[in-house]
Formats: C-alpha cells, structure tokens, sequence
C-alpha cells in the first residue's frame, strides 16, 4: 500500500487543505511507517527476579508475549508490573542499587547476556512511560527525530521521511504538521503521549512496552491512545501496564494478573475477566481489592 | 525471521561515550588539584614556621634583625572582624526578617532584594574605596586610617552575605509555624523573636560563619582603611594589623624568612577560616528543618 | 459609657490591644523597613561619591581614559586602556580555563558518580571558595610563576605560529599566571551553581532518553546539557563578575606593567590591581584617575552580574535562587576581589 495514499479507515470528516483549526479525527496509519520484512518477534521471561537493594520484588517469572499481540498486565498497586516491565528494556538497572536476574529472551536473544550491548537492546524494545516527557528543549520534529539521530544514519530527506511517517503512524500528523518547528511541550496532554509514541516508533523497535500510558490523560485522549495501540498491534509485539481493567479488555489480547512480585494468573483478556481460575484473580477483578 | 543476534550500536558511539565521560572525570580531578597543592604547600612551607614566638611575639618591624611573630595580626583580625561581625549580623537578619515578615514581594522589598544581590557582586576593593572617601580622608574621629573604619568596610562586605543566606533560612521556616502562634494571639514582634529566630537559628549560624569566615580572608577593604601596624594594639581607633594585610606585605618582602612567615601566617588563616567553615557546615548538617 | 463585657476600663474593647502595646509591633516593622531603606541608600550614596571624586579625571580625559593608552604616573597623564585591557584578558582566560573545567565537575559528581562520593566531592571543590585571595597570590607568587615558567616558554615556543598567544618571551608574572589563578578562584561558584542547575533536570527526560537507547553521554548531551544551558550560563557570567573585581591575587602575579602586552605571557595590569597598588600614594589627578578606575570596574561588575541573575533565574525555572542556590551565591566565600 502506499504510505501516502489515505487507508480506509479515514473517518468521513476529512480534512481539507485549509480546513479548520480544530482537528477531527484522522486515524493512525501504521503503514505510513513504510514496508516491513519478516514476523514479529515474541519475548519471553524465564525464571526473572528483580530486586532495589535486599528488597526482592520480582520473585522468580516465567512469561511469553506473543507476537504482534497486545498483552495487558493488571495487579494491584506495589505488584510488580512496572518493575516487570522495566526489566525488559533493561531500564530497571538505571536505578541505583537495583538489579535483575534471570532471562528476558527476544526470539532467541538473551537481552541479559553478558556480552549484550544495553543501548542496543533499548533500540530494540521500546518504551513509552505513565507522564508523557517530550523533551522540552527540542522541537516536534526533532522529538521524534531524536532517537533516529542517535544512530546517525539517517539524514536530510530520509530522516525527514521517517519523522514524517513516524507522525502520521501515530495519527498526529494533521494536528502538527503546520508547527513542526515548535516546541514539543507546546501540545496538549494526549498529543505529548503520541509524540513520545511516535519518537519510540521512529527508530523502528520490535517490542512497545508501555507503562500506564494514559493514566494522565483525559478520557478523550486516551481513547485516541488505544485506538493507537489497536492499530501498532500489526507491526509491534505490544506490553500495556494498566491499572485500568476496562482499559485492560478494551485494547488487550491476553491479559496477566499479577500479585507481590509473582504473577498469578495469565490468559486470553476475556477469560481472565469472565471466568478466572484463580480465586485472587476473581477477587481483583471484580473490585474486592487494589 | 527471528532475532539471534543484535545490531551493534556503532564503535564511534561507544567511543565517544567513553572518551566524554572519560573527560568529565579528568576534568573533576583537575579542579581538585589546586586544592590539594595548596593545602600541600602551606603545610609544607608554613608549618616550619610555627613556633610559640610566632604566635606569642609581635612583628618587629625590622629591616634586618628578627621579623618577630605575627601575634598582633592575629589577635588584630579578630579584633576587626569581631567589630564588623557585631555590626553586619544583627542589621543583615534585620533586613532579612524584614524581606521575610514585612516585605514580601512588594515593589520596595524586590529592589533592596536586587540591589542586595547586586551587593554580593561589588569588587571588595569597591567597599574599602567608599570606607576611604567617606571615613578616612574627613578624618572622621579625628583619625585618619582606623581600625572600626575597616570594621565598617568589612561589614559592609559581609552585609549581603549575611541578608541573602539568612533570607533564604528565614523563608524555610514553616508559615505554619507562624500561624499557629499568631492564631494563639501573639503579637507579631512576638512571633518573630520567640517563634521565628529561635528555628531558623542553627541556619542563622551557619549563614553566620560563612560572612565571618569570609571576612577574616579580605584585604583589600582594609588596604586604605585599617592600613597597618607592627605592635598589638586594642585601640580600634588606631591603625591595626591584621593576618591578610601581613601575608600581603610579606610576599613582597626580599628576604627569604619574611616570606617564610608569609606560609606560616597563612597557613594560620587557612586553618581558621577552615574552622570556621567546618563548624558552619556541622551546624547546618545537624538541623534539618524538613 | 456602661462597662459591658467586652471592654475595660477606659473604654477599649478587650478586643483591641492598647497603643503601649501596639508600640513594639511598629517599632519592629519601621524599624526593619528603615534599615532595608537605608540599604539603597547606602548603595546610591556610595555611587554618587564614586562618581564625584572620578569626575575631575572624566572630564579632563573623557573617554580616551578608557579607550587611549597610556598610563605613566610620572608624566601624570592616566589613560587606561592597557587596565581594561589586562581585566579583560585575564577574565576571558578564566572563562575559559574555568568554565569547562567546572561544568565537567558539575556533570561528574551530579551524573555519573557514586552517590555516596557527591556530598564530599562536592564539599571539597566548595572549599577552594574558602580560601583567602591572599593566600592564591602567596601560591601563586612562589609556586605557580616559577614551576610554570618553565612549560610557559616550551609553549610560546611549540606554538610560536599563533599570534598573541604564543611567540614572546614569558616573564615570570603575566596575564596567563593571573588568569590560572582566576580560573581557580571562579571554579567553585560556576560548579556550585551548575550542579544545582543539572538537579532540576526532570529525571523523566533522561529516563526517555535512556530508553531511545542512547548511551549515557548521548543521554547528558540530549537531555541535561540543553535544560541547564541558561543556568549554567548564569553561573559562568556570577563567575566572570568575581574575576573582573580580583585584586589581591591578581596585582600578586600581573607583573603591574600598565602596558597592553604583547602576548599571553607578559605582564600586565588590571583595574583592580592598579587600585591597590598605586592608592596608597596617590595624590590629586592620580587619585581621581584610579577612582575613575573604579568606577569603570564597578559599572563593569554590575552590568555583568545584573545579566548573570537574569540567566540564573531563567535557569532556575522559577525559583529565585531561594535555596541552596541562595546560599551558595550568598556565602561562597570566593576569596576577595
């Protein structure tokens, strides 16, 4: 498909080469990301421990994401799940005194092999994070061009391209376009969201791991957001931290239930909410805790 | 296909890592060399020098025979900042209770706040320039050079030191703190001497400390206001010696055992002022008002 | 009048207090004010006396005491350019020696290093603040001039193709010896202040940065370098003003030739430096000329540190400097001017 021709999912208010300033919906278009080879790439954690000083609060995990799938991680407040999921990009270790053991295997790599460079595992497996942190200082374009100008591979036209397609995957391209050159903290609170998304994007990673990404947004924003996320599904292997169950079976495929540093329960999103096998599970879900 | 190896980030990306943050350590050491150096070199050519006649007898004065000690010096600097001291801290926390209690952020209290700050950058010599014009050249008190006429110019000096470091105490103080003792009834003069002063005063000491040590290490504002003297005097209305003045004259003395003494006079200042400040930061580290 | 049950005798509602007792309250607050007062006027009287014992200098010379060249006390003919000129220079070597220095200090402990290393780390590069002017000229005079002599001259000699930088003979005191010294002495302030600077840094952008997979200086040169340029520029301009108004070590180590020397290795003067030296036996026009040195000095310092707190308050994004930055401008005490 060409990337510039308008997918069939546009809504029927299109906008017009100088329509008005309020902007209705112009879907996300993964697409506009360009061709991609090959499937998608599935992690699996064996045997994972987590620890902040002598405290262990990942307590020996065995998980597998599947590919191209979005998978949900729910749990009360203290569980585990960011931590968790900060141990995939290895982003755990940046805290001082914190550590992890165990395997985290994309495919068949072992992000915690020895011999593993960490900045190229976080090339690979991208994240977005609960407050959305454009960096002040720069730009749109060069938000989203940040992570691209790291490798410093790409450049003039070509990087140019890539920022672009980055934004209209992310379906922001519309709302900027005309202020490319402001500062990225100029935008509302959900369009900050999908610019760090369309900067994680930009370089291309396999894996999103997102960590409570609308839990600062309003509503509307974060309708956009899993909408989002329904269409990134194609192309990325997706982890969603929520504390939000509704949000949890709206966008995810397979849901994980997680208690104390263990997870308890893992399953298709419907049947984890409608018939969960495990007593804590059905207790969480249907409110009597967390 | 599926990931078995991961793409390398580039060898001049590591590179560069390495030789920047190479740079930032190099650079942290150069900047404690000096430090070490001096306290080296003060040690080792000025510790010779002390003796108890070097504490205990006065500069002779002398071209040729004995130079003597440099206890008018001392006990001279500790007379002049002592006097300055008595002047610039109790008129220093009065304008900052003012700026705290009264002021504010009216328009009066900003500009003293600005010309406050404007002070702290005054070149030192400035103030003993000002101290002549005013003090000296009139003969006010019917002499020329003086010992309180240099108090006053360190004074002066240590003045904004004093408002800037007590203001920023001053504000740490919880306004609960005032609420609560204002709501009992308690006229304000009240609040400010039984309430306010009394938690802030570790702070207050501390701020303290640092303008006294401050003083005792400045020479140009006694160049032409204190000039100085060979013998102990405890005249403040004569002419005085003090440890920088000394250290100052000696340098540019031919003989070798005056410069000696320049060491030992100045490994003694080193030694008070690192005193003084040791002590500051001991009473500031052992209250924390949070 | 009837006594009801909320007034005392003479008629006063318990609810009010009594003047008497009302006196300590104004005595405090028109007290205080008046001392806050006298503080500006203190400062503009001081200006004003400046300006008049300069003035007989400005008007005899105008401005080529600042821009002609030519100060010979014997002559009685004070135009001070080669003082303005050596300020200069040996600031801007400070500057130059310093900044980069102390930023690289100022990144080290607040980035990169353990965290039980930043309290003493930190203290110690604070101490060189505690350390009398006086005594860096001491160090400066015997041990600076002469052991750096020696690599002075292989410098002016290896780089001899630069002009004004390489290619004299170094004397033994010159504008470079004075500008080391400078550095040295502007350090703590410039690295106190940009480790503050660095702290504000929202720890979220270096976290987003680290997840784009940038290495750890790619994640300072992304995200804590941009956020805490004007603060650090501030920083480095508070520093400048310090070095401007240095006399004692500077009139120690400059060589007190008010000539515009010839390359960095020669002697020079400074505004500063000239002050102190020559005061103390001036009369008549040469005492007016060093007061209009003064003046220019002082007009100098305040322009540059009034743009210094203007960066630093933009740095601070919101604060005032209350705070630790508070104290540190306030209480470093970087040895005198």
């Amino acid at each position: 498909m060409n990337p510039h021709e308008v997918s069939s999912k546009e809504s029927t208010h299109m906008p017009t080469a100088d329509g008005p300033q309020e902007q209705t919906d112009v879907a996300p278009d993964v697409s506009a990301l360009g061709v991609r080879e090959g499937r998608g790439h599935t992690v699996s954690l064996e045997d994972l421990h987590a620890y902040y000083g002598q405290q262990h609060a990942i307590k020996g995990i065995d998980l597998d994401f599947v590919a191209n799938r979005v998978t949900a991680i729910i749990g009360p407040s203290g569980c585990g799940k960011s931590t968790m999921v900060r141990c995939i990009n290895r982003m755990h270790e940046e805290i001082p005194g914190a550590r992890a053991e165990g395997s985290v295997k994309l495919d068949d790599l072992d992000v915690y092999a020895p011999e593993v460079d960490v900045t190229a595992v976080r090339r690979l497996i991208g994240m977005v994070f609960q407050k959305p942190n454009p960096f002040p200082t720069m730009s749109v374009f060069d938000n989203v061009a940040a992570g691209i100008r790291l490798s410093g591979n790409s450049r003039g036209a070509n990087l140019r391209d890539r920022v672009h397609g980055a934004l209209r995957a992310v379906g922001l391209w519309d709302e900027v376009k005309s202020r490319l050159n402001q500062p990225g903290i100029g935008l509302s609170g959900g369009q900050q969201q999908r610019l760090c998304i369309a900067r994680t994007v930009a370089v291309e990673p396999e894996v999103i791991l997102m960590d409570e990404p609308c839990s600062a947004l309003d509503p509307v924003a974060t309708l956009k957001i899993e909408e989002l996320i329904d269409e990134l599904k194609e192309r990325y292997t997706i982890v969603i931290v929520t504390h939000n169950m509704q949000q949890a079976a709206r966008v995810a495929d397979s849901t994980v239930f997680m208690l104390d540093g263990e997870v308890i329960e893992v399953g298709p999103t419907n049947d984890i909410f409608t018939k969960p096998r495990d007593e804590r599970t059905e207790r969480y879900v249907t409110g009597k805790f967390g | 296909m599926s990931i078995t190896t991961l793409p390398q980030i580039s060898a001049k990306r590591r590179r560069t890592d390495k030789v920047m943050r190479g740079s930032l350590v190099a650079g942290t050491v150069i900047a404690l060399i000096p430090l070490i150096l001096i306290i080296f070199y003060l040690l080792q050519k000025g510790l010779s020098t002390w003796s108890r006649s070097f504490f205990t007898t006065d500069p002779t004065g002398s071209f040729f025979g004995n130079p003597g000690g440099i206890r008018s010096a001392i006990l001279g600097s500790l007379e002049i900042v002592a006097l300055a001291t008595i002047i610039s801290i109790p008129i220093g926390i009065g304008v900052a209770l003012y700026l705290t209690e009264y002021g504010k952020q009216s328009w009066f209290a900003n500009t003293v706040r600005y010309f406050v700050d404007v002070m702290t950058g005054v070149p030192s010599i400035m103030f003993g320039l000002f101290i002549y014009i005013v003090l000296v050249t009139a003969h006010v008190g019917g002499v020329g050079f003086a010992a309180w006429k240099g108090a006053i110019a360190l004074a002066l000096l240590m003045l904004p030191i004093v408002v800037r470091s007590a203001e920023v105490v001053l504000l740490v103080v919880p306004s609960s703190l005032r609420e609560a003792a204002l709501a009992l009834g308690a006229p304000r003069w009240r609040v400010v001497f039984r309430v306010v002063l009394p938690t802030a005063a570790s702070g207050l000491v501390t701020g303290s400390l640092l303008a006294v040590a401050r003083g005792m290490g400045e020479t140009a504002p006694l160049l032409f206001t204190v000039s100085t003297a060979f013998g102990l005097t405890f005249n403040l209305s004569h002419q005085m010696n003090t440890m920088p003045f000394l250290i100052y004259n000696y340098i540019q003395s031919p003989r070798a055992v005056i410069q000696g003494l320049a060491w030992g006079a100045a490994l003694t200042l080193v030694v008070i002022v690192l005193i003084l400040n040791i002590i500051a930061r001991a009473i500031a580290g052992r209250s924390r008002m949070t | 009048m009837e006594a009801s049950a909320t007034t005392v005798t003479g008629g006063r509602s318990v609810l009010e207090r009594s003047p008497v007792a009302r006196l300590p309250d104004r005595v405090l607050k028109w007290g205080l004010s008046a001392l806050a007062a006298a503080i500006l006027i203190l400062i503009g009287y001081f200006f004003v006396r400046l300006l008049d014992e300069s003035h007989g200098v400005f008007t005899k010379y105008g401005l080529s005491f600042v821009f002609g060249n030519n100060w010979d006390v014997s002559a009685n003919i004070y135009h001070g350019a080669a003082l303005l000129f050596g300020t200069i220079v040996t600031s801007a070597i400070a500057l130059i020696i310093g900044v980069p220095v102390a930023v690289a200090s100022a990144l080290f402990i607040s980035e990169l290093c353990p965290r039980r290393a930043r309290g003493p780390l930190s203290i110690l590069v604070d101490l060189l603040a505690a350390v009398p002017s006086v005594v860096y000229g001491l160090w400066g005079v015997f041990v600076l001039c002469p052991h750096l002599l020696p690599a002075e001259k292989w410098f002016a000699r290896t780089f001899s193709f630069i002009p004004w930088i390489g290619g004299g003979i170094p004397q033994l005191y010159n504008y470079f010896i004075a500008g080391l010294i400078l550095a040295i002495m502007i350090l703590p302030i410039v690295s106190a202040i940009s480790r503050e600077v660095i702290a504000t840094v929202p720890p979220e952008n270096k976290e987003a940065a680290l997840a784009l997979g940038a290495t750890r200086w790619e994640m300072i040169r992304m995200t804590v370098l941009p956020y805490s340029r004007p603060g650090i520029t501030g920083g480095a301009m508070l520093g400048l003003g310090r070095a401007l108004g240095e006399t004692i070590a500077v009139v120690l180590v400059i060589g007190a030739a008010p000539v515009i020397g010839h390359h960095l290795f020669s002697q020079g003067y400074s505004l500063a430096a000239v002050i102190a030296n020559e005061f103390g036996e001036a009369t008549g026009i040469h005492t007016s000329a060093l007061f209009a040195a003064g003046t220019v000095l002082f007009v100098l310092t305040l322009i540059v540190n009034v743009i210094a707190r203007w960066f630093v308050s933009r740095g601070a994004h919101g604060t005032r400097g209350t705070g630790a930055t508070g104290m540190t401008i306030a209480s470093a005490p970087a040895a005198e001017k």
